[in-house]
This record gives structure tokens, C-alpha cells and sequence, in this order.
């Protein structure tokens, strides 16, 4: 049962990273990644590594997705990004 | 299982590094490669059968059933150096579009 979560974890974490650095939009590149840090929620969760997987949660979802985001708006503000 | 997935992540992430142009994309890989490191070092640490290292009234003796929690501080450290690194990369990105007005690294030298 657990091997079975596992696998599914790897397979979406790998795939979720591929589309993530061969998409075209910054935007849905940002996303993903964000995605990815959930799935890493789940990981560490998974391997018993409860305060990890909460500092996680709040800075590698939060706080950095929010930095990208705030980011690319102020590239918005100035001019057309690429 | 999860290490494998792990080391994949991590090629993915040092691949992403090196082959794309556009700055807020190599941020990005740096992301993706410090998840899978994170990761890796978390399962260095992991065996069958343990428990969080978490000392409760229910498990109150100071046994062997506790996953390491060495691995778990060193990594709780480096997310939030990963941060740090994080941000001054793209305060780095708003001075270099401030300078040339692109992100992309092949458009930099033309003007």
C-alpha cells in the first residue's frame, strides 16, 4: 500500500519537474513548481519528518511562490517579459 | 523508492541549470534541485519500521525506534538558506532587466 503511494509520489514529482522546465508560459512555470513543493509535503510526511514537512509547507509553497509571483508582476509593470 | 526519485530530481533540476537561457528559468531548476537534495538527504536518515523522532507521553522511553533526526535539522536549515538564495537571485533578475531590458541571456550582448 505504501510502496504504492511512493510510486505514485516519484512519478508525478519527476513528471510535474519536466513539464515544469520545458513549458513556455513563466507563469505556469512558477505553478508548477509550487506543485512540486506540495508533493515534497507528502514526502517528507511520508518519511517521518513531521517539522520539516511544515517549514515546507509555509516557506517552500508560500513564501517563494509568492516571491516569483510578485516578481514577474513588477516585470509586467515596466515591459513585456521575453 | 524515494531516494531514486530523488537523484532523478536532482538531474532534472542540474540539467534545467544548464541549458536554458531565460533567467527566471535557471531560478527555477535551482528550485527544483534543492527540493530533490532536501529529499535525498531526508531518506539518508529513514529506515523501515521507524517513528518520528518526536519524544511523547505515548512513546516517553528514548529508544532506537526514532528515524535519525540529524538529517531532519541539517535539512530544516538549508530550506530557509533556500530561500535566501532565492531571493538575492531574483533581486538579481529586476537589477540585470533594469540594465538591459531582457531576461533572456542570448539577448544580452546585442544591445
Amino acid at each position: 500500500m505504501l510502496n504504492i503511494i511512493e510510486i505514485v509520489l516519484s512519478v508525478l514529482l519527476i513528471g510535474l519537474a519536466f513539464i515544469a522546465l520545458n513549458t513556455q508560459s513563466l507563469i505556469k512555470s512558477v505553478m508548477l513548481l509550487s506543485g512540486i513543493s506540495m508533493l515534497a509535503v507528502v514526502a517528507f510526511v511520508l518519511l517521518k519528518a513531521p517539522d520539516v514537512a511544515v517549514t515546507e509547507a509555509v516557506i517552500g509553497s508560500g513564501l517563494v511562490t509568492s516571491l516569483f509571483v510578485f516578481t514577474l508582476l513588477s516585470f509586467r509593470k515596466t515591459g513585456d517579459v521575453q | 523508492m524515494l531516494q531514486y526519485a530523488a537523484i532523478i530530481l536532482f538531474m532534472i533540476g542540474l540539467y534545467g541549470l544548464l541549458t536554458q537561457r531565460h533567467i527566471i528559468k535557471i531560478i527555477i531548476a535551482l528550485n527544483i534541485l534543492e527540493i530533490g537534495l532536501n529529499i535525498f538527504i531526508i531518506t539518508v536518515g529513514y529506515y523501515e519500521g521507524g517513528i518520528a523522532p518526536i519524544f511523547t507521553s505515548v512513546n516517553a522511553t528514548n529508544n532506537l525506534a526514532f528515524v535519525d533526526p540529524l538529517p531532519q535539522a541539517l535539512v530544516l536549515t538549508a530550506i530557509v538558506i533556500g530561500v535566501g538564495t532565492t531571493a538575492l537571485g531574483l533581486a538579481l533578475a529586476r537589477k540585470i532587466y533594469a540594465e538591459y531590458g531582457t531576461l533572456n541571456l542570448d539577448e544580452m550582448g546585442e544591445n
